[in-house]
């Protein structure tokens, strides 16, 4: 599948935004609900990384200035849901966070139902692609699974940054907190990765329904020149070099994180191993999500 | 609305013979010919005359080799466009309503006013059968030619879809393949037509007629005929030959 940068920039952004917003969520519960400048930082993150993701997600549309026609099939599409709970949540979290910031009333009602709805935007947007039977890889319970534990992960490392920002260190439970996400969510992504060699579901011998007959291969495309289905599905990266990117996602986005997060526990330069931990995660990520299109094979692929 | 109707009165859909199909493109160029000019934006061309040409179209034809394991290999013609499928996930997928499948005919179409062209719905098709408009943005499919199979304003033999009144090989059937009496219906039990990856759940309407085996010559022949034993000359070759033939055709 072709890759789209709008859509990797998008699910990259926003999922590392919401995260974040969803463990201001739990602020009420774990750090007492007092108002300080770091709140304010990790709030103004949070809403401009999930916004600006969801903005960019809407360049890769043909006619952006329909998008509000999104919102209405909540009933049957995914990625209509994905828009209506992705509004729901940042109007949950931005009157959760106004009241917190504002008038020092954090409320855990509110907090929890940010971090519901910031969770369940993710996952919704993990299932615009589960929900694709055409696309082997990505038609597995595990792929929402992947999305939202990355976007914890992601919400926390951020979070330990902005902590270490405004009051000098890493926090040692906060920062074990962050390396076990880390962990886990690469874990399922390795065993994600795991499932990516079964079989295909359709062969060209199923797609013409001549397979009772012998091996079908193409003898002549349909036109001579490209398509828009090539383009769009027609793109896959080769296996051995798909094999190098994954290793490459993995060490920025787990490895080099955790031996940062690690390194800024005892030391007096933690802010600045912690935006580095930031800054390889975010880049493992975009590796990560770029292989995910990369990777896919679209089933129509057997007609060409 | 995107969500399915449960059943629909009529399911309409093309029957198309996989053996009569002579892999002609006429179908491709009719249907691009009425769909640019019908229902909805027109069908671009992008570098038409240039080094890159690329375009629109609703139907395609496809060229397959099948190689038994023990005969020579045989070449299919294989025309595809939107089978019209009765589980359709193109159709649940559009989060605007833009793509629907009528209740009274089983046509999926789009509404393209309300297409915002984000393509999920060609993702959701494994066969391929949508396609972004590069010029307009909004997702084009074969539309059964919905403005000529109602159409009054035209003669009743051309009220069926443009690919099935043009092609010359009579390779292509219109008609409602729930009706178990219809032609089609008749003509998919008789040859035994099949569905186009059944394992997709998408529960095809079109059905495809499979190529009748190849006649097995040497095996209804007790010695081959030698063909290049009938072409020899009569006479000798050469010069001499052809000059004895002339003379002979002289009279
Ligand atoms: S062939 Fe593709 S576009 Fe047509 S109804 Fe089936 S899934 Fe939808
Ligand atoms: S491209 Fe148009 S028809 Fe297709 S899913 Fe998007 S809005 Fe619906």
């Amino acid at each position: 599948m072709h890759p789209a940068y709008s859509v990797i920039f998008f699910t990259v952004s926003s999922g590392a935004g919401l995260g974040l917003l969803a463990f201001m969520g739990l602020g009420p519960f774990t750090f007492g609900g007092e108002t300080s400048d770091m709140i304010w930082a990790a709030f103004i993150l949070g809403f401009a990384m999930a916004v600006g993701g969801l903005i960019s997600s809407t360049f890769h549309l043909g006619h952006p200035e329909r998008a509000w026609r999104a919102m209405t099939q909540w009933r049957s599409s995914w990625l209509s849901r994905e828009g209506v709970i992705a509004v729901a949540a940042l109007i949950v979290a931005a009157i959760f966070a106004a009241l917190w910031l504002l008038l020092d009333l954090s409320s855990a009602l509110l907090g929890i139902v940010t971090t519901i709805l910031a969770m369940l935007t993710v996952w919704a947007t993990g299932m615009i692609y589960a929900q694709i039977k055409a696309v082997d890889l990505w038609h597995r319970w595990l792929t929402p699974v992947c999305y939202l534990l990355f976007s914890l992960a992601g919400g926390i490392t951020l979070f330990i940054f902005i902590h270490a920002v405004f009051t000098g260190k890493a926090g040692y439970e906060l920062s074990s907190m962050a390396m076990v996400m880390l962990l886990v969510a690469w874990a399922v992504k390795m065993f994600w990765w795991m499932g990516a060699d079964r079989a295909p579901t359709s062969t060209p011998e199923s797609a013409t329904g001549l397979g009772h007959l012998g091996k079908v291969r193409l003898l002549e495309k349909p036109h001579t020149g490209s398509n828009y289905l090539q383009r769009e599905m027609g793109f896959q990266i080769a296996r051995k070099h798909a094999r190098k990117l994954r290793l490459i996602a993995l060490v920025l986005g787990a490895v080099a994180p955790i031996l940062l997060i690690l390194l800024a526990i005892p030391a007096p330069l933690d802010v600045l191993w912690l935006g580095l931990a930031v800054i390889s995660h975010l880049a493992g990520m975009l590796v990560e999500r770029w292989l995910f299109f990369a990777e896919a094979r679209h089933a129509v692929m057997n007609y060409y | 609305m995107t969500q399915l109707p449960e059943t629909t009165e009529r399911k309409l859909g093309l029957v198309i013979d996989l053996d009569t199909c002579v892999g002609c493109h006429a179908c491709v160029i009719s249907c691009k010919e009425w769909n640019t000019g019908g229902y909805g934006a027109p069908l671009a061309d992008t570098d038409a005359y240039g080094s890159d040409p690329s375009g629109t179209f609703l139907n395609r034809v496809h060229t397959f080799e099948v190689k038994p394991a023990d005969k020579p290999a045989m070449v299919t013609h294989f025309p595809k466009s939107c089978l019209h499928c009765e589980d359709a996930p193109c159709v649940t997928v559009c989060p605007t309503g833009a793509s629907f499948k009528r209740s009274e005919d089983g046509i999926v179409l789009v509404h393209e006013d309300h297409c915002i062209g984000c393509g999920l719905c060609a993702w959701a098709c494994p066969y391929g059968a949508r396609e972004m408009d590069a010029v307009e943005k909004v997702m084009k499919k074969c539309t059964l030619c919905v403005d000529r199979i109602y159409n009054e304003n035209i003669p009743e033999e051309d009220r069926v879809p443009s690919c099935v009144r043009t092609c010359p090989a009579g390779a292509r059937h219109f008609g409602d393949i729930g009706d178990p009496d219809s032609d089609v219906s008749k003509l998919v039990a008789e040859r035994g037509g099949f569905d186009l990856m059944p394992e997709q759940g998408t529960k095809p309407v079109n059905k495809y007629l499979p190529p009748r085996p190849k006649q097995q010559m040497s095996d209804d022949l007790d010695e081959p005929v030698n063909l290049a034993a009938l072409a020899e000359p009569t006479a000798n070759g050469g010069f001499l030959g052809w000059l004895d033939n002339a003379l002979e055709r002289l009279g």
